[in-house]
């Protein structure tokens, strides 16, 4: 268990900056093993930049990375997002 | 950046403290007036800016801890030893100051009277933020969800809210303490860390089906879900907010 380990809870506000919805409540599909769960419920990283894993089978979904004025994704990871409109 | 009509989107507002309530030798409640503050839900959270002098930023994140009350939202901050946010929100901050801050945030940990229940709540230290948020919505409402609390805190005097909460306890609503460090003379309840044994005890059964909130520090976090689930909790059910290894 890594104690620095956080919820998709944590970046709620910072996903909201990007995406201008709520996106605790996205659902999210592992591109590994498939598993789709609410994007509140993944497990976070904060380093240098935010890495976002599966709660199932750790592979990496996301990683973001953030200056002042400007957000980068990497979404190789996830296979499908499902927002609310 | 501009204000926009998007749906959803985020903006930095100021916010003016109103009111600074002691809660424990480390944790302060304080409470700010935000104009045109939009209404939240138990369980969300706001993003607070500092800035300072030569333009450094500092961004955090706290859970609300009143139930919705107009323009009104108050947050619980433990002071953090060599925090780069906390001390200021704690020490310096006077009435009439204004801080930058945005929210509400997050739908995922939240919860409402009409989503029902059984409740089980279970703190970590200031963990019982957003889980009290709920009570007080709750109570606010009139609402007898049938509701539990298992609250652990280091010592009685690390106990946050421990006066309201003993006031609201009843109407369905059963709290039941764990301190783990020092217990006051003829303490009865629970003198150890939260482990599976006591989940069994003071949750509600699987065929219940209730629905969990656990927050508090990451290892606390995960104690309480493996428990959970070792007992056959589903765990679809168990909502969780870690804030990491040394509280926030």
């Amino acid at each position: 268990m890594d104690e620095l380990m956080l919820d998709g809870n944590a970046i709620a506000g910072l996903l909201q900056e990007v995406f201008a919805v709520e996106m605790t409540t996205a659902i999210g599909t592992c591109g590994r093993c498939g598993a789709a769960g609410p994007v509140g419920a993944v497990h976070v990283y904060r380093g240098a930049g935010i890495v976002l894993r599966c709660p199932h089978c750790d592979n990496t979904l996301a990683k973001i990375v953030k200056n002042d004025s400007r957000v980068w994704i990497d979404f190789r990871g996830i296979q499908t997002l499902e927002v609310a409109i | 950046m501009a204000r926009t009509a998007l749906r959803g989107r985020l903006t930095w507002q100021l916010a003016e403290l109103v009111e600074i309530v002691a809660e424990t030798p480390r944790v302060k409640t304080i409470v700010f007036d935000v104009p045109g503050w939009p209404g939240h839900r138990a369980g969300q959270h706001v993003d607070v800016r500092l800035t300072a002098e030569d333009g450094y930023q500092a961004e955090r994140s706290y859970s609300i801890a009143s139930a919705p009350d107009g323009t009104r939202v108050a947050l619980t901050v433990q002071r953090l030893k060599d925090g780069e946010v906390s001390p200021y929100l704690t020490d310096e901050l006077r009435p009439g100051d204004k801080i930058e801050l945005r929210g509400p945030i997050g739908g995922y940990f939240v919860w409402e009277p009409a989503e029902g229940g059984p409740l089980m709540l279970v703190a970590g230290g200031s963990g019982i933020v957003p889980l009290m948020a709920m009570i007080r919505t709750r109570a606010a409402a009139g609402d007898d969800t049938e509701t539990r609390l298992l609250y652990s805190s280091r010592s009685q005097d690390d106990v946050i809210y421990r006066d309201e909460l003993e006031r609201l306890s009843g109407n369905g609503l059963t709290v039941v303490h764990a301190l783990t460090d020092s217990q006051p003379p003829g303490w009865t309840s629970y003198a150890r860390r939260v482990d599976a044994e006591m989940l069994a005890e003071v949750a509600p059964s699987p065929a219940k089906q209730p629905r969990f909130y656990a927050c508090g520090p990451t290892p606390f976090v995960e104690a309480v879900t493996g428990g959970l689930v070792r007992l056959g909790h589903d765990p679809l059910a168990i909502k969780t907010e870690r804030f990491g290894p040394t509280g926030r």
